[in-house]
């Protein structure tokens, strides 16, 4: 029987394209970032890192990731619990709650711009309250802080729902009993997230943090929609580099920093949260 | 006492029981997170559905007026239905190649021991822990010698990379759902193995397919940087509004923004039902 | 004619051997039973003569074709799965027409047969529901019926009853003797539970580690087991066992009585016997009365003889208390005697 073959078959057309399309593209990004017509080299690097803008994109990318994450694990856990909770109106809810994952960064920053841009509709609330009597210019090149925050709500209404669906999976599979248990055995319900559902949940809480972290360093669209080139992050300069200034050995060498903090990040969460063999579900 | 009042006193509370004040806070916190996430897609749509002019205004009302000026601003601007028209092309072929390349993977992952098993999930997994849009660059040097530069199907190809590792896991789930006695029992009454695949499985993996090809569509609806670096000509709607974002005036930006959310808000409903299967493989 | 011949069969997954060399012939309408406990390999065996696993080694046979290295559909064979294998995405009716759609039968043919089979399944007014809809048992009869609509030369039963409860499995195996009895196919039915066996074979095949400890008739089986592992598993309560010695007057010494042994037996051997064949009467073995279960029509006794645990079925109207000490007399006919070391039996 062709049964020892068709598995590989199967397979084929998948490997095949991650290899042309994912592999390859990988080394020669590799590659591009370390060599010159010359020979291997450390230059590139130094072009990028010598630049002024460096650093501030690096610490820019990393600060933002560093702030945006841990809200959103918070939120997402949140939101959890009340699906969780819910048993009327669950569905219309749930869909509600996960409506931004299907919308793309790009709208998302958008919709935010909507609401933070000079004539829009924060200014239009706050000058309504009579908190404010003229509007402030929120996204200028003088507040960079504001587009900070701006960017940080705008991926926090975004993102979060991501987190959410793997921790709402992720609860799924705990066992009502184990919360009867802790309550015959004196929990009251904070009591019970802190020691049932958390440690319960690190798998998921693992696997969301490890994504929303990488998917965080990658931020560019929200970015360019709320602030335009006034906030520098890693894959904006990335772009700049090939498309602006025309040097695509720099390019690679950004993609190579976005890689880097990407694995070590993933290594960190690996570790830290790692659950004891035989200690999970 | 009396065995009613017994029984009465005896009544055991539930465990998720949380009392008036608890249900209060509970509903409140329900209706505040549902207006966080509603109402900044309503802002954007009021912005859309109101004249140029009354975009830019200031102070703004809140309410649309209903006025279809901006929408026709953007349908009319140069590039925008060509842009538009590629956005579908390009992400309907990206459903289509990631369905047909990921569905049989996810077949032979559920149903086969084979060595090299173990890699090839570490192939895919790894694929999703990568910058992949950052693939982009080298690919779009790749292009150009081989004259896929700046076409629907070369951007179509990035984006299946992009979509690919959802649609082996997701497949992989969902054919792991269906027993393979099914497909035995099928063997013994006369199907060869194609036969029993198209009678017995297709059919019943056909919505959960149908869901992850319409999660690649959106995939690529929604992507931008490989958009933006792979087409200069045939831009996408993602690309084109990126790239007009600092010099297009206001209300063309928010008209675009809707064009982009309201196809996805469709087919985040269509799809609802099978979110937890996707997402959830995240787990695995 | 539907023979089945399985000629040297050994199956391997990996390292681990789950089947050696199987011989075995079915005649035709033949209703065999494969029994034995988890593992045993006799559902490998049984998935082998499906065409759904191939042999590592040997042949299949069956009605005079050479059929192991064919898929299951050229085999002639029906089967029915552990779990039913009901298509959820079909009505009951198009699940018993499945096979024969595939055959491209006349509709009128179809109809014939799928009205036939359920009648005889008595699921008539389910035709129109989906799996579903229905419950175990129903679904069961479903996937029986599908089976024999194609009125197949073999028919294959994977543990059947085994997700039924225990009063639907009581209904249903009557049933099932009756409609394959009256259906001319040969039959092979795999099970772990003996009161099935017994009831339901023309044959029994126990099996154990992958091998057959013996293939015969149900009485067969039970009255003289070919080895110590085909007494000790048949049988409910099983088997009792105890060590006995031939001394020097050509006797076997067993717990304080002497018995007539085989005369081929070597100096020790396994003296065997079952609960019902005891009474209580003087001359017997030595036993201490430990636990007593009266079970209505008799009771049964645990008795403790030489140290070891023994136990008999004793008349209802007599009268034990635990710590009775007992005298119990084995039937001479029902004595049986097992080779220690081999674990076959010893015969005369």
């Amino acid at each position: 029987m062709n049964s020892r073959t068709l598995p590989y078959l199967l397979l084929a057309p998948a490997t095949i394209f991650l290899v042309v399309f994912f592999l390859w593209p990988f080394l020669q990004i590799a590659w591009l970032a370390f060599s010159t017509p010359e020979g291997l080299t450390l230059k590139h690097f130094q072009t990028m890192a010598s630049n002024w803008k460096f650093w501030p994109t690096f610490w820019n990318t990393i600060i933002l990731a560093a702030i945006v994450v841990p809200l959103q694990l918070i939120m997402a856990l949140a939101m959890a619990q009340v699906v969780a909770k819910l048993n009327t109106a669950r569905n219309t809810i749930l869909y509600i709650f996960t409506i931004p994952l299907g919308l793309s960064d790009l709208a998302a920053g958008i919709i935010w711009l909507a609401i933070f841009e000079q004539s829009g509709f924060l200014n239009s609330m706050l000058v309504g309250l009579g908190i404010i009597e003229r509007p402030i210019l929120f996204l200028g090149y003088q507040n960079l802080w504001v587009i900070f925050i701006a960017v940080i709500l705008a991926e926090l209404w975004r993102a979060t729902a991501i987190v959410m669906v793997i921790l709402v999976s992720g609860m799924g599979l705990i066992p009502k009993e184990y919360y009867e248990a802790a309550e015959v055995f004196g929990a009251g319900p904070w009591k019970r997230f802190v020691k049932v559902t958390l440690p319960m949940l690190r798998p998921s809480i693992q696997t969301a943090l490890i994504l929303r972290t990488i998917a965080a360093f990658e931020v560019f669209a929200v970015v360019v929609a709320l602030g335009g080139t006034t906030l520098p992050v890693l894959v904006g300069e990335t772009f700049n580099w090939q498309f602006a200034l025309n040097d695509r050995n720099v390019a690679a060498a950004y993609a190579l920093v976005i890689l880097a903090i990407s694995i070590a990040a993933t290594l960190v969460f690996l570790r830290v949260l790692r659950t004891p063999k035989g200690a999970t579900l | 006492m009396t065995a009613a009042t017994v029984a009465a006193e005896d009544k055991p509370r539930a465990v998720s029981d949380i009392g008036v004040a608890g249900r209060f806070l509970f509903w409140t916190s329900v209706v505040l997170l549902c207006a966080w996430v509603l109402v900044p897609i309503y802002l954007l749509f009021v912005n859309t559905f109101s004249s140029p002019q009354e975009v830019t205004a200031f102070p703004k009302t809140g309410v649309p007026s209903f006025d279809m000026g901006s929408v026709n601003f953007f349908l009319s601007f140069t590039g925008v239905l060509k842009a538009l028209w590629n956005s579908v092309l390009v992400a309907v072929l990206t459903m289509l190649l990631s369905i047909g390349i990921g569905a049989p993977a996810g077949y032979a992952l559920s149903r086969f021991e084979f060595p090299g098993k173990a890699t090839f999930r570490m192939l895919v997994l790894m694929t999703r822990a990568f910058p992949l849009p950052l693939l982009a660059l080298p690919i779009a040097v790749m292009f150009i010698r081989i004259g896929l530069d700046d076409t629907p199907l070369g951007l179509a190809l990035v984006h299946t990379t992009l979509a690919i590792p959802f649609a082996v896991l997701v497949t992989f789930s969902i054919f792991s759902g269906i027993p393979i006695e099914l497909e035995e029992a099928a063997w013994t009454l006369g199907c060869n193995r194609l036969q029993a695949f198209q009678k017995v499985v297709m059919p019943l993996v056909l919505p959960g397919i149908t869901a992850s090809a319409i999660f690649a569509f959106t995939i690529s609806w929604n992507e931008v940087f490989a958009a933006a670096v792979l087409t200069v000509e045939n831009r996408t709607l993602t690309a084109f509004l990126l790239q007009s974002l600092s010099v297009s005036p206001l209300h063309l930006r928010f008209a675009g923004g809707a064009a982009l959310v309201v196809p996805a808000l469709v087919f985040i409903f269509a799809v609802r039902k099978y979110m937890f299967a996707m997402w959830g493989i995240a787990n695995r | 004619m539907a023979e089945i011949q399985i000629k040297g069969v050994a199956k391997s997954f990996g390292s681990f051997k789950a089947l050696h060399s199987i011989d075995l012939t079915i005649a035709d309408q033949e209703f065999m039973v494969l029994l034995g406990a988890s593992g045993c390999g006799k559902t490998t065996l049984l998935r082998i003569i499906a065409g759904l696993e191939s042999p590592t080694q040997g042949e299949v046979w069956i009605g005079g074709r050479r059929v192991d290295q064919l898929p299951p559909r050229e085999r002639g064979i029906a089967m029915v799965f552990q779990n039913y294998a009901v298509f959820p995405h079909l009505t009951v009716y198009e699940n018993i027409a499945f096979g024969l759609r595939m055959k491209k039968m006349p509709q009128a043919e179809v109809e014939r047969r799928v009205t036939r089979t359920a009648e005889l399944m008595h699921i008539e007014q389910l035709l129109k529901r989906y799996s579903g809809q229905l419950s175990g048992g129903q679904r069961q009869r479903v996937a029986v019926a599908r089976a024999l609509a194609m009125e197949p030369d073999v028919i294959l039963m994977d543990e059947p009853l085994s997700n039924l409860d225990a009063l639907l499995r009581l209904e249903m195996r009557a049933e099932l003797k009756g409609v394959l009895a009256n259906s001319k196919t040969t039959t092979i039915y795999v099970t772990h539970d003996q009161v099935e066996a017994m009831s339901l074979a023309d044959r029994i095949s126990v099996m154990n580690g992958g091998r057959i400890v013996q293939a015969a008739s149900p009485v067969e089986v039970y009255r003289n087991p070919a080895a110590r592992f085909v007494g000790s598993f048949i049988g409910n309560p099983p088997m009792n066992f105890l060590p006995a010695r031939r001394n020097g007057d050509g006797r076997y010494h067993v717990a304080g009585i002497a018995l007539d042994g085989p005369p081929k037996g070597g100096p020790e051997l396994e003296f065997a016997i079952r609960p019902e064949d005891l009474t209580v009467a003087p001359g017997g073995l030595k036993a201490t009365a430990r636990v007593i279960e009266p079970l209505g029509a008799h009771t049964l006794v645990t008795t403790e003889v030489d140290g070891a645990l023994f136990r008999a079925i004793v008349d209802s109207d007599i009268r034990i208390a635990p710590g009775d000490e007992l005298s119990l007399v084995p039937k001479p006919d029902r004595v049986r005697w097992f080779d220690p070391e081999t674990s076959q039996a010893v015969t005369a």
